[in-house]
């Protein structure tokens, strides 16, 4: 097979066709087309894992055609470690997402099949978008993958879900013009450089003066930031969270935003090296407020998806430290944390969402007592909740640990107080542990159900990575390593020296 | 002795069909039955306009300075807005033709018995048709005119059938003749200004030809004043037609008031042959004196994309929301003619191709719908027209966001190609004004795209009516140009760059 990245994205586009001849009642023959889809997409994504050498760098898996000849742009996708375990990542949720929010399409505006259409075409976009190696085509999905998302959430979410909506396209765009602004400013270079190219690794090449790049990385960086989010870019998040289905919300802050963070790595650092040593010490100012800032209001959260929404911008705040570090164990860490992250959250906002469903209130408040009525939910949601602590046995401790080192050898301060963040973490996680599992069973709970076998077969494989990851991290980080290794020398940073303590 | 000037048949032939069907329109309105007049006007104006393109193409390759002695200068860039020109009125004829939009009898009283008599007895005037063929004809002549007396000529056969145009409008008589006189009153005061500029022009040059200035601007000998007298009055007239700020202020009311095919003919044909002559104007006459009048056009572009973005988020009333975008594009595609390049030329060709077509769409679908009383323009009430029928409100979504230059329409594609011609020209500053004002108009394209999908569906007498066939053809043909030019533009990107030349 030659074409697997191509495939891969055809995929979900198949199952969208195959939806079209689909009779819009039978909602249940709807609902396993578009299973059937992602769980063959899945394979074909641990195909191209397969197919993956993890120990070399660079792009691999490439395909190139020449798509727009008058602007030297091309649909040219390719793979390193680090966008193909994000692909795997969207691949692996995928399917997850449609078997644990079985009845989710249902209440929506335009029914079952509208929705897994949006769903599958969203898949293919964010396969595309961590596959592309030319810039355009990246920008292209980046922007083009909002329109679906802006109609899930807006057609398929609770209260004020227009215009969270709204909100949310309107922030992403903007970011997204400035980014084709600078888009645009690179491009004309490479014109008068080599003669006009998209194509990532030639970009990289180009010789662009200081305060150019300047200019230019804040194009990227803006976008990216309100993508991830960063504070002070993040006010779009929570109301999007709360209003999307827990389906939405989990690839949303689970793989989409992940785009920002994957987009700093692949464009801003090796595209504009300059640029990101100096702004790298505002920018780590920055994550660390997020961090900071994301803790310490997910405290005061009253409802439990907003709350997620915050301990995400928390933990982007990692990640966008992580990387911004220019340390291997900083980026490699903040690239695993990346994964870690989406498969956390989607663990959070998945067993969140059957509690929400089951009990009709998102309010943390009127849960309580859970831990006696639903054993298994609360216990999944337990999990959860420790995996956004990083409790060590979780794969998420290992990433957030490796950010700390690699982040503490440069900037010890930002280090340190990003290390409170843990201690954050620890309160707002056991506090909605607290209130909304243990204590008297709260009136209205009572009645509640336990998981059925679906959901169950939904929450485990998620478990399962937390928990084999947590222990044996090694097939995921070398590969990340290696990757991680080909970015620093492209930006030209080597580790510094940390000298052994007496 | 005089001898008969030499015109160059083949590449005015164009030209001349259209005059030729428009001609032939008013005898059928005058002589032929109303039983078949109707359908006989469709019929010849669609014939003319095919004519003419395939005509068109046929010449497509050939040059001339000298076309129709020294007053046409025929060469890519010219031929290639014409073949714009009559695609965009191709599909405009086919939104007029349905005549439901027109007065029964233009020239009763609005309300009086005469008129009613006249929509009772279904004597349907089809006047509309021959004017709109005089209005492409004057079109198709303004682009490739290289003087200023034949470029005044071709703005007024272009600008006067407009005028009439604008107030037959069936319902709500009285504002579309409001329209009408404010569009003949503000547009006959353009048309003098025009001239005004172009006689300081013969006292800057001693020339009325485009080249004939230039080479005066070349030697440099006389005196600058004059010159930036005429170009400032010269432009005023440009700049009216296209609705670029400050000489807007006609484009709203008349979009409003006039009957909607027509508004959108208006506003895509008007604007690429108005847009078509001022990029001649200024590449081949006034391009040499870059000094005077590019920082004054780079003002005018950003206060008008500013303008119209601004403005248009507080409006209800979805054609005017139309016409203050339709002004914020007009921005847009002035910063291509402030490029003064050759991809600054290939861009604003591609931009009137996206937008256009887009612009067409979006008025077709307005024209669908309706309550008794006529159309319904007023947003509010369009709210949840997503429900009630979604092919309509997908489709106007997609215009939408094609103007506001989503990724995977053409508009985005119209807003890359300006945006790095822009760029490439050094023009950083217009493109991140450009690109902030694209965020900006995305929240009013947004806004409508949220009422027709997530707002609650009115329990009024709001229809969206059967379109008829050819209307349905209209749409179809403005949605497909959207998508394939958003998923594969290099068909018409590459011959835009190819054709995108002018000769002196």
């Amino acid at each position: 097979m030659k074409n697997i990245l191509t495939v891969l994205q055809l995929l979900p586009l198949f199952g969208v066709l195959a939806l079209a001849f689909t009779p819009r009642e039978n909602s249940k023959l709807i609902k396993q087309t578009a299973i059937v889809a992602s769980l063959l997409t899945l394979v074909e994504s641990l195909i191209a894992v397969w197919k993956f050498d993890t120990s070399q760098s660079g792009f691999q898996l490439t395909e190139s055609y020449n798509w727009i000849l008058a602007f030297h742009i091309k649909y040219a996708v390719g793979v390193d470690a680090i966008s193909l375990t994000l692909i795997v990542l969207t691949t692996v949720l995928v399917p997850i997402v449609f078997l644990a929010g079985w009845h989710e399409s249902e209440g929506g505006k335009w029914g079952t099949k509208t929705f897994y259409v949006l769903m599958l075409i969203l898949e293919t976009m964010m396969i595309g978008v961590f596959a592309a190696t030319d810039v355009f085509l990246f920008y292209v999905i980046f922007e083009a993958m909002l329109i679906p998302v802006y109609f899930l959430i807006g057609g398929y979410g609770r209260g004020e879900r227009a215009a969270a909506a709204l909100k949310f396209l309107l922030y992403s765009l903007f970011g997204g013009l400035l980014m084709l602004a600078a888009v645009i400013g690179i491009y004309i270079i490479s014109v008068n450089q080599t003669g006009g190219t998209f194509d990532v690794t030639e970009l990289s090449k180009l010789t662009i003066d200081q305060s150019t790049q300047n200019w230019l990385f804040l194009g990227f960086f803006i976008a990216f930031a309100i993508k991830a989010p960063l504070w002070p870019f993040h006010t779009w998040l929570p109301g999007a969270a709360k209003s999307a289905t827990a389906g939405t919300s989990t690839l949303l802050l689970g793989i989409l935003d992940k785009v920002g963070t994957y987009g700093m790595i692949r464009f801003c650092l090796a595209l504009f090296p300059g640029a990101t040593k100096t702004f790298a010490p505002w920018i780590i100012a920055l994550a660390v407020i997020s961090i900071l800032y994301g803790a310490i209001l997910a405290i005061g959260q009253k409802d439990i998806n907003s709350l997620i929404a915050f301990t995400s911008i928390s933990h982007f705040g990692f990640i966008t430290l992580g990387i911004f570090a220019l340390t291997s164990q900083g980026i490699s860490g903040a690239t695993f944390y990346m994964i870690n992250h989406g498969i956390s959250t989607a663990a959070l906002f998945l067993t969140a969402g059957w509690i929400v469903k089951r009990r009709g209130s998102s309010q943390i408040e009127d849960l309580g007592g859970l831990q006696r009525v639903v054993p298994v939910l609360a216990w999944c949601f337990f999990i959860a909740g420790l995996s956004a602590l990083a409790l060590p046995g979780l794969s998420s401790f290992i990433s957030e640990f490796l950010v700390l080192i690699g982040s503490f050898a440069k900037y010890p301060v930002a280090a340190i107080f990003a290390t409170t963040g843990i201690v954050l973490a620890a309160l707002y996680v056991l506090l909605v542990v607290q209130r909304s599992l243990h204590g008297e069973v709260k009136s209205g709970n009572e009645g509640m159900l336990d998981l059925n076998l679906r959901e169950k077969i939904a929450i485990a494989p998620v478990i399962a990575i937390l928990v084999i990851f947590g222990f044996f991290p090694k097939p995921i980080l070398h590969p990340l390593n290696v990757a991680t290794l080909s970015v620093m020398n492209q930006i030209g940073v080597t580790d510094p020296d940390i000298k052994a303590g007496k | 002795m005089l001898t008969a000037p030499h015109l160059n048949y083949a590449l005015l032939a164009p030209i001349l069909i259209v005059l030729g069907g428009a001609l032939l329109g008013v005898l059928v309105e005058a002589f032929v039955g109303k039983a078949y007049r109707s359908r006989l006007q469709v019929s010849i104006a669609l014939l003319a306009v095919v004519a003419a393109f395939v005509q068109l193409i046929r010449v497509r390759t050939q040059t001339s300075n000298t076309a129709a002695v020294n007053s046409v200068s025929m060469d890519g860039a010219g031929i290639y807005i014409q073949l714009i020109i009559l695609a965009l009125s191709f599909v405009g004829l086919l939104l007029i033709a349905d005549t439901d939009n027109f007065t029964a009898q233009a020239s009763s009283i609005p309300g009086s018995t005469e008129e009613a008599s006249a929509i009772a007895a279904g004597r349907q005037q089809t006047e509309v048709f021959p004017l709109t063929l005089f209005a492409i004809a004057g079109m198709l002549l303004f682009p490739v005119a290289t003087d200023f007396i034949t470029l005044f000529v071709a703005l007024e056969v272009l600008s006067l059938p407009l005028y009439l145009m604008a107030g037959l409008s069936r319902r709500r008589r009285l504002l579309s003749q409001e329209a009408a006189l404010k569009y003949f009153l503000l547009g006959a005061f353009s048309s003098a200004f025009f001239l005004f500029g172009a006689a300081f022009l013969y006292g800057y040059s001693g020339s009325l030809s485009l080249s004939g200035i230039a080479d005066g601007i070349h030697s440099s000998g006389a005196n600058s004043v004059f010159l930036l007298i005429g170009l400032i009055f010269v432009s005023v007239g440009l700049l009216f037609k296209v609705g670029a700020v400050p000489f807007h202020s006609w484009t709203p009311d008349v979009y409003q008031g006039a009957p909607t095919p027509i508004t959108g003919f208006m506003a895509t044909c008007t604007k690429a042959a108005a847009f078509g002559a001022m990029l001649r104007i200024f590449y081949v006459g006034f391009n040499d004196a870059q000094w005077s009048w590019r920082i004054i056009f780079s003002t005018i572009a950003v206060i008008t994309m500013v303008f119209g973005a601004i403005a248009a988020i507080v409006q209800r009333d979805v054609k005017r929301t139309l016409a203050f975008s339709s002004i914020t594009h007009a921005g847009f595609i002035m910063i291509s003619v402030i490029a003064l390049s050759h991809d600054g030329l290939s861009a604003a060709l591609f931009y009137f191709i996206s937008y256009g077509f887009a612009t067409l769409g979006a008025f077709a679908i307005i024209t669908l719908v309706r309550d008794s009383s006529g159309e319904i323009t007023d947003l509010n009430r369009w709210s949840g027209l997503g429900k009630r029928s979604p092919l309509v409100a997908g489709a106007f979504s997609l215009f939408l966001l094609s103007f506001g230059g989503i990724p995977l329409t053409a508009g985005f594609i119209g807003k890359f190609t300006v945006f790095t011609s822009s760029y490439n020209a050094g023009n950083i500053n217009l493109v991140v004004f450009g690109v902030l004002t694209s965020a900006v108009a995305l929240f009013f394209y947004l806004k409508i795209i949220l009422t027709l999908f997530f707002g609650e569906v009115n329990n009024d007498t709001l229809t969206v009516v059967i379109p008829s066939i050819l209307t349905r053809i209209a749409i179809a043909i403005c949605v497909a140009v959207t998508i394939v030019l958003g998923v594969y533009p290099s068909i018409i990107l590459n011959s835009a760059q190819t054709f995108a030349t002018f000769i002196r």
